[in-house]
């Protein structure tokens, strides 16, 4: 509720045209391409205007975020200020669960009921018919109509790269609150170490995805073309592997904010912000350890 | 921006920046409010004309204006502007201009990215209705865009329309957050939670509708996305996915969508039926938990939209009961609005004139949903012109007439001037003729056979066909009378009083009218 006596609303600022004039150019320029290339037209024109839109993209970001970051700390925002950007980001964040929830619950109702259906079990079984003898299998291997969709040889299997994934991942939530606690505490050099070493392991979890992917496309033909197996396996371990990367990104932003000498031990929204959307990543993650590669 | 720190002490004592710049670059929630409005009617009467071609190629059986290529293109672009261009705004146009004045706020929680929410929307729609002039021309598989129609035969125009969707997502999240952002934390000291003006409830409950669902609809086109471009098969049987699969992700998202497009005209309606009968809201706790309710039941509801497609029948039994459970919290909201009127000292402004029909037509909209609701009998009515009707009077007296109970209800206070009540009453009378006439026969039409999304028909459906279109043409052009009710009221009239009506209870009008530029820079004290 409100105590305080005024409520720090901004000026007038340009960015938010800047950043729909970068957003619309960027999908508009993807889209571009995407039409061009599928019409096998030239796509040199659609790359411009991409480029273009990132570019402002990034202008924005490094402004918009800028002056937030120098309201901050010039003292203008209230305890008020603060419950708002937090509520904010509860909210996104809760908004990229229901992002992911959309995609979990494509996979299991493929599980639970497309692909049964298919191999002729359950109450559409009758489904069978389109392709009589189709066996339903999970992981599918043999997809429905094998000359359309060419199924994986093999599956990545949990227990070598996705469980170290596992265990870099959860150490790194691990690590990131003791450099929470070190900031707490005032212990700069121990906050430095700490997130430090956050940011190595989502760097070193990012490089292990990478080398599976590899590993899938070159020698497994494991592909999202391979079914819906790999559809639902790349988009799921795609999107969580985008949001770590950008959660790495805000984890090394905050390092060089600390590196600056920004945040005090009771005043450091921007790197809770940052390490709740880690710990989010981390929980999506071991969703998609079980979900995806155990069960 | 730059200059934070000189800005910051006298930021409350000036008016507008002047020009273009001030419209561009604005963070006063009362200036994104009315751009949020204007765009919203600007996209009405771009739908609306859509529907008058539609209306026109169906004033007679055969095809005489259009070809039935473009006819598909004008349902699907009529249906995603008025959905996502005309009524979605509306409402985010209403909440930013009345949310801080309700609940005694300076502005929104995070002004500059009230800001984007809206430009962004111009943004989409640009692109969006750009795709009438691509090659193969717009989207023409329906607004619910049903793969495979959608992703195997729908023309190349489908990637920026996806694009289109994915900015209206971002835009719609971030205006959800900042709504719930600003109830939940800016509200004047002693107003708590159940002492909240209706609206501000029902717009609460919204946007955390619109975070939870938005995002699936983003993901649902994300997966057209790929299927279209990258060879995935989510909605491809022969590679082992199901095309089922996105009419279930897609009604996730689109069944709390449609309470999404009613619930804050609930709230506006509350305060509007208590103001003209001069009494206190009768139920208002049973008002909050009745919206609260549908919005919960609405998550689990979907399937009913998709009884006809396959779904097993445990399954049709679920959402058949589910769905009509949605009925009893509906009923406790029309019960408290024909109470609150009992013996009230009742009198029939235009704002009460568009909530009077609002409740009953609105009751109409909300029985033929029952009758849909029915899995068995759904199987004779689902994509027929009953459904047409359904949904169209549960959208336009519903959200439509709600928007403009709420529109002349709350001019005096944005304008500072009161309206021309005989030509809104003209408008009410216009509109509520022409919406009867446009859209009562379509039950016939449809308990007759006459399938939806048809250029031509079958000529026992002429007759029902062409009142229709008359009532259609006659609502279509009544609406050229609101604009014009609109600008003489913004221009000029007789000044309002900080209360123009007697009965009207809540903090926005214990500030001036019009209300300035800034208000409740101190927060006020609430009891």
């Amino acid at each position: 509720m409100a105590q305080e006596q005024s409520y720090y609303v901004p000026e007038q600022s340009k960015w938010p045209i800047i950043a729909t004039v970068g957003l619309g150019l960027t999908l508009y320029g993807v889209g571009a391409i995407l039409v061009n290339a599928k019409q096998g037209e030239s796509t040199t024109l659609s790359w411009l205007v991409f480029f273009a839109g990132a570019l402002v993209m990034a202008y924005m970001l490094f402004g918009w975020f800028g002056s937030v970051i120098r309201e901050g700390q010039a003292g203008l925002y209230s305890d008020q200020m603060d419950r708002s950007f937090r509520w904010g980001m509860s909210w996104f964040i809760f908004s990229e669960v229901m992002f992911f929830a959309a995609f979990f619950g494509a996979l299991f109702y493929v599980r639970v009921f497309a692909v049964p259906w298919l191999g002729g079990e359950g109450d559409k079984g009758a489904a069978n018919m389109l392709w009589e003898g189709f066996q339903a299998t999970w992981p599918l291997v043999n997809n429905p109509n094998p000359e359309a969709y060419p199924g994986p040889k093999e599956i990545i299997g949990p227990w070598g790269l996705p469980l170290i994934n596992t265990i870099l991942l959860v150490s790194s939530s691990f690590t990131i609150t003791v450099a929470h606690h070190a900031l707490k505490a005032g212990k700069r050099q121990k906050l430095k170490l700490w997130l430090c070493a956050t940011i190595v392991l989502g760097v070193a979890f990012l490089t292990l995805q990478a080398e599976e992917y590899m590993h899938a496309y070159h020698e497994l033909d494991l592909t999202l073309q391979s079914g819906i197996y790999g559809s639902t396996f790349f988009m799921l371990t795609g999107f969580h592997g985008a949001h770590v990367t950008l959660g790495t990104l805000m984890l090394i932003v905050m390092f060089l904010r600390i590196q600056k000498g920004h945040f005090t031990g009771d005043n450091h929204f921007g790197f809770e912000a940052s390490s709740w959307y880690w710990h989010f990543v981390d929980v999506v993650w071991l969703c998609l350890f079980v979900f995806v590669y155990i069960i | 921006m730059s200059a934070v720190a000189d800005t910051h002490s006298q930021e409350h004592h000036h008016g507008p920046a002047s020009g273009i710049t001030r419209w561009l670059f604005t963070t006063n929630h009362k200036d994104i409010g009315t751009m949020y409005l204007i765009f919203s009617f600007t996209m009405f009467l771009l739908g609306g004309s859509m529907a008058m071609v539609i209306r026109a190629e169906l004033f007679q059986p055969g095809l005489q204006i259009v070809q039935p290529e473009f006819f598909n293109q004008m349902t699907t672009m009529h249906g995603l502007i008025m959905v996502f261009g005309a009524v979605m705004p509306a409402f985010v146009g209403l909440a930013n201009w009345m949310l801080p004045l309700m609940i005694g706020a300076p502005d929104m929680a995070l002004p500059r990215m009230n800001n984007w929410s809206f430009w962004l929307l111009p943004c989409a729609f640009l692109i969006l209705v750009s795709t009438l002039f691509m090659q193969g021309g717009a989207p023409n598989f329906g607004w619910t865009f049903y793969a495979p129609l959608s992703t195997t035969y729908g023309p190349p125009s489908t990637t920026f329309f996806i694009f289109a969707i994915h900015i209206m997502g971002i835009s719609s999240i971030m205006g959800a957050i900042n709504v719930i952002a600003t109830i939940l934390n800016l509200r004047a000291p002693g107003m708590t939670l159940m002492k909240m003006p209706l609206f501000v409830w029902t717009w609460l409950i919204t946007a955390f509708l619109l975070i939870a669902v938005m995002p699936v609809l983003a993901g649902v086109v994300t997966m057209m996305l790929m299927d279209i471009h990258f060879g995935t098969s989510f909605f491809d049987a022969s590679g082992g996915g199901d095309p089922v699969l996105f009419q279930h992700v897609f009604w996730f998202f689109g069944h709390p969508e449609v309470y999404i497009m009613i619930l804050p005209a609930f709230g506006a309606i509350s305060h509007i039926v208590s103001a003209f009968s001069r009494k206190p809201l009768f139920g208002y706790a049973s008002m909050v938990y009745a919206v609260g309710a549908i919005a919960l039941l609405s998550f689990v509801v979907w399937a009913h939209h998709m009884f006809t497609v396959g779904v097993p029948l445990t399954g049709q039994l679920f959402f058949m009961y589910a769905t009509m459970l949605i009925a009893v919290p509906t009923g406790v909201k029309v019960f408290n609005w024909v109470t609150t009127m009992f013996r009230g000292s009742l009198t029939f402004e235009a704002p009460m004139l568009f909530a009077v029909a609002f409740i009953v037509l609105f009751t109409i909209g909300g029985f033929s949903g029952l009758m849909l609701a029915i899995a068995p009998a759904d199987f004779q009515y689902h994509d027929t012109y009953f459904v047409v009707a359904h949904f169209h009077y549960v959208l336009v007296p519903g959200a439509i007439f709600g928007i403009f109970a709420s529109a002349y209800f709350w001019l005096p206070k944005w304008t500072g001037h009161m309206y021309d009540e005989t030509l809104a009453k003209t408008h009410f009378w216009l509109s509520f003729v022409g919406m009867n006439l446009a859209f009562f026969p379509m039950h016939f039409l449809g308990l007759a056979g006459m399938p939806r999304r048809i250029p031509d028909y079958a000529l026992q459906f002429a007759d029902f066909n062409m009142v229709s279109s008359i009532g259609a043409f006659l609502f279509g052009a009544t609406q050229i009378l609101f604009l014009f009710i609109v600008v003489k009221c913004v221009r000029g009239g007789e000044p309002a009083p900080a209360k123009p009506w007697e009965g009207a209870e809540g903090l926005e009008w214990t500030v001036p009218s019009p209300a300035p530029y800034h208000t409740f820079s101190t927060p006020p004290k609430v009891e």
